[in-house]
């Protein structure tokens, strides 16, 4: 009884154990879910595995069991980031553990519950039980925006270094509070019509009506939602992974203030696509988008400016061979911020590209064309977000030498391989034809599915490793345990 | 260094794979499935169930429809029958027709169609499968009963009219595909590989080391066997071939400040989910492509 007593509180009362747990969930349900789709359908695993877990998937409900899964996976995205953020920063300890607490019991719902319902037939109570799920990961989101207040005097900070008010307001935690404020309205954004087209089981996803030149507001909401969600987790990671290298000095000071408005902006803008401003909402989010941006830019620079200090302190005169060779020495810290700016190449480049020709180029190809590019856009930043979340966290749980070396140089390559050949799929129309096109769809799915496919090993050996850590009885888990406050761990 | 160089070398190797020329004469399979492409159905007035959630819907009129997609051989016929007559035009490397234009509604992203010739197949495009030798049209050895594709919405009207017929609407076409109970295909509630042509369907005709999915006879999946290729009989309810894969369909509708034209039944290049009766594709009315294709509708 005391060694799964022992073993429980690890997993479910410290934040290295909480994590844990969720990125393990979203494993599962990737590794089992993923076999229904794409190469794996193709291949004919779906019917095997459909088959093996007795699953009911009705051409109807198609659309339905996709919104699940997504809401599914994103929720404990989410809930990996509140543990992130409430490990980070100070808060009233009663607000920590009952937003973990929600949050936890939320995802769990919403993914047991939600899966069971979407894939293995409809009992309503399931259904009801996920929204209950939902709704729990909501009432987490407003707790935790209480706990992040910025004006709490508590909170106010006095070392120069870091962005603040003349008064010593945090202008970094009221970063936090916005995107966290944000996300919970525009949550509500997406509840809204998910409500109104769950209850008349019409489900809609978002690229299959993009061309429709009327839009029900309802239809407005759930396109502007899903957009503005992604947004929202990728800015939350920024700031989350900011606080990790301890984000400071002017851009710090420059970058604060420009991801508060950005953020700001950004949501006016989304939240405009459903309201008479739709007509100028586009140009709404692009002025917030710049902003926010730019704030990682910052990031970024400010980075990559000390790794390569750290690097070559020692070395008279270094030669940018040795300034390269000092970026890249740490491929953990090294790693979110390419992928941000790896992110601009393959999602925010290719969209500006989309909205820029879009009735040039995009629109006069097929909607089916047009579907693979929206659905492609979409999936690389998720997966951005996640192969971010994943580099800190090999951090956290302290990989070390070769292996730290291993596991974050594989993550980064791995996945650039796939995004980078997801985005010649996504805009092969430019210089290939449909006749023409299948070697180079080919080898497209090879590189994407070997970019995935090696980086699913990786995670699942790291997951192996944890599940038989677990076993021991001094095992790293132990460690982790006492390692509740991630703030003592900035980099 | 040698990593490198291996690494360089590899992906190098991948681009030049993918970079070799498709074979788009390869030799095609010869199947005569017994379905007549000449042959109509009619489908009876009455109510059915549309869209993805089924809908009770109302068509108050009987018609017919044709039992396949317009097959190669046909649409060559049309290509002759009109450039003889001078109904059709060559204009470029392309085959034109006369469009007398849609009605502008300055929608967003509404392109406005005005009356003039458009474009009906392409000339000298290697995906087609018809030869021109400047005054004639010929049917590629092996396509005569395949699905006419690489054709317009403009080029698959300007067939239908030609003989007083039309293009069925979304509605027409969806009653015809799935009749009156709600079925998701055209055979019924569930899809095997057998049923239908599409991507990586595994039929005779794809090979996804090379040129990928190729169309299939109109007809193909009736219950008959191939050199051993079973396939299972996927009519529709009236007797219809072919309404999920194999080629999109056009359909007539013209909907307000959209110039886009809708297509229904999924492809040869489609994965299964767009074979659903109800799934939507659109394309402007210029558009061609190897996996677009039609068939007509009249009245009685």
């Amino acid at each position: 009884m005391q060694f799964i007593k022992e073993r429980f509180n690890y997993l479910f009362k410290s934040t290295k154990g909480l994590i844990l747990v969720a990125i393990a969930m979203i494993a599962m349900v990737t590794a089992l879910f993923g076999m229904l789709s794409g190469p794996m359908a193709e291949m004919g695993i779906r019917e095997v595995i459909v088959r093996i877990f007795g699953m009911k998937l009705l051409p109807a409900e198609r659309e339905g069991r996709i919104i699940i899964l997504y809401h599914s996976i994103a929720m404990a995205v989410i809930a990996i980031e509140v543990y992130m953020v409430t490990g980070l920063l100070k808060m009233k300890e009663f607000y920590r553990i009952a937003v973990r607490i929600l949050i936890t019991v939320g995802y769990f719902l919403v993914m047991i519950f939600g899966l069971i319902f979407a894939y293995w037939g409809h009992v309503w109570i399931f259904h009801g039980i996920y929204i209950a799920g939902l709704s729990l990961i909501f009432f987490a989101g407003v707790l935790l925006c209480v706990a992040l207040w910025p004006w709490d005097k508590d909170y106010y900070i006095q070392d120069k270094d870091y962005s603040r008010t003349k008064k010593g307001v945090d202008i970094e935690r009221m970063a936090f509070f916005a995107t966290a404020v944000t996300t919970v309205v525009s949550s509500f954004f997406g509840a809204v019509p998910g409500s109104y087209f769950g209850n008349g089981f019409e489900v809609v996803l978002a690229e299959n009506i993009v061309r429709f030149p009327e839009k029900s507001v309802l239809q407005y909401s759930i396109i502007g939602h899903l957009h503005i969600m992604l947004a929202l987790i990728s800015i939350m990671i920024t700031l989350i992974i900011g606080r990790w290298l301890d984000f400071k000095g002017i851009l710090h000071k420059i970058a604060m203030p420009l991801i508060i408005l950005g953020t700001i902006v950004l949501n006016l803008g989304v939240w405009g696509v459903a309201t008479p401003l739709e007509p100028i909402a586009h140009t709404i989010i692009y002025v917030g988008a710049t902003p926010a941006m730019l704030g990682a830019l910052m990031l970024v620079i400010y980075g990559w400016d000390r790794f390569i200090r750290e690097g070559i302190a020692g070395i008279p005169k270094p030669t940018f061979w040795q300034k390269i060779k000092a970026l890249g020495s740490d491929p953990l810290r090294f790693g979110p911020l390419w992928q941000m700016v790896f992110m601009n190449f393959n999602v925010s480049g290719i969209g500006i590209l989309f909205a820029v020709r879009l009735d040039e180029i995009f629109r006069v190809w097929p909607a089916s064309e047009e579907r693979i590019e929206l659905t492609g856009h979409w999936h690389v930043l998720a997966a951005i977000v996640a192969t971010i979340i994943l580099l800190y966290y090999g951090d956290l749980i302290g990989l070390k030498g070769k292996t730290r070396k291993l596991y974050g140089w594989g993550i980064i390559i791995l996945s650039d391989i796939a995004f980078a050949s997801v985005t010649i799929f996504e805009l092969k129309r430019l210089f290939i034809s449909e006749a023409v096109q299948q070697p180079l769809v080919n080898n497209l799915m090879y590189m994407i599915d070997f970019g995935l496919g090696m980086l699913l090993v990786i995670l699942a050996i790291v997951m192996v490793w944890r599940l038989l850590d677990l076993f021991r009885k001094k095992g790293r888990w132990t460690e982790e345990l006492k390692q509740t406050d991630l703030s003592a761990e900035v980099k | 260094m040698k990593r490198y160089l291996f690494l360089i070398l590899l992906v190098s190797a991948l681009l030049v794979v993918a970079c070799a020329p498709v074979d788009l004469n390869a030799s095609v399979p010869v199947y005569e499935t017994g379905i007549d492409p000449n042959a109509w159905v009619t489908v009876p007035a009455g109510e059915f169930l549309a869209g993805q959630h089924s809908k009770p819907t109302m068509i108050d009129y009987d018609y017919e429809i044709m039992v396949t997609d317009v097959t190669v051989a046909q649409y060559v016929e049309f290509l002759n029958a009109g450039l003889g007559d001078g109904t059709l035009k060559v204009s470029d490397d392309q085959i034109v027709g006369f469009y007398p234009g849609d009605e502008f509604h300055s929608g967003r992203h509404e392109m406005e169609i005005t009356a003039q010739d458009y474009i009906y197949v392409p000339l000298n495009d290697p995906s087609s499968r018809f030869d021109f030798d400047g005054s004639a049209f010929t049917v590629k050895p092996g396509y005569e009963n395949h699905p006419m594709a690489n054709v317009s919405w403009f080029g698959a009207r300007g067939y239908c009219l030609y003989y007083d017929y039309r293009l069925p609407t979304e509605l027409e076409w969806e009653k015809a595909a799935r009749g009156t109970d709600g079925r998701a295909y055209p055979w019924g509630w569930e899809l095997a590989r057998n049923n239908a042509n599409f991507y990586t369907s595994r039929d005779p005709f794809e090979d996804m080391s090379s040129f990928g999915s190729r169309t299939t006879p109109v007809g193909f999946y009736n219950g008959k066997t191939y050199d051993g290729y079973v396939t299972l009989d996927s009519a529709s309810p009236y007797g219809l071939y072919d309404m999920a894969g194999n080629v999109w369909q056009w359909t007539a509708n013209i909907y307000e400040q959209m110039h886009y034209r809708f297509m229904r039944g999924g492809s040869k290049d489609t994965y299964d989910n767009d074979l659903r009766v109800w799934v939507r594709s659109n394309a402007t009315p210029t558009y061609y492509g190897p996996g677009v294709g039609f068939r007509c509708l009249r009245t009685p």
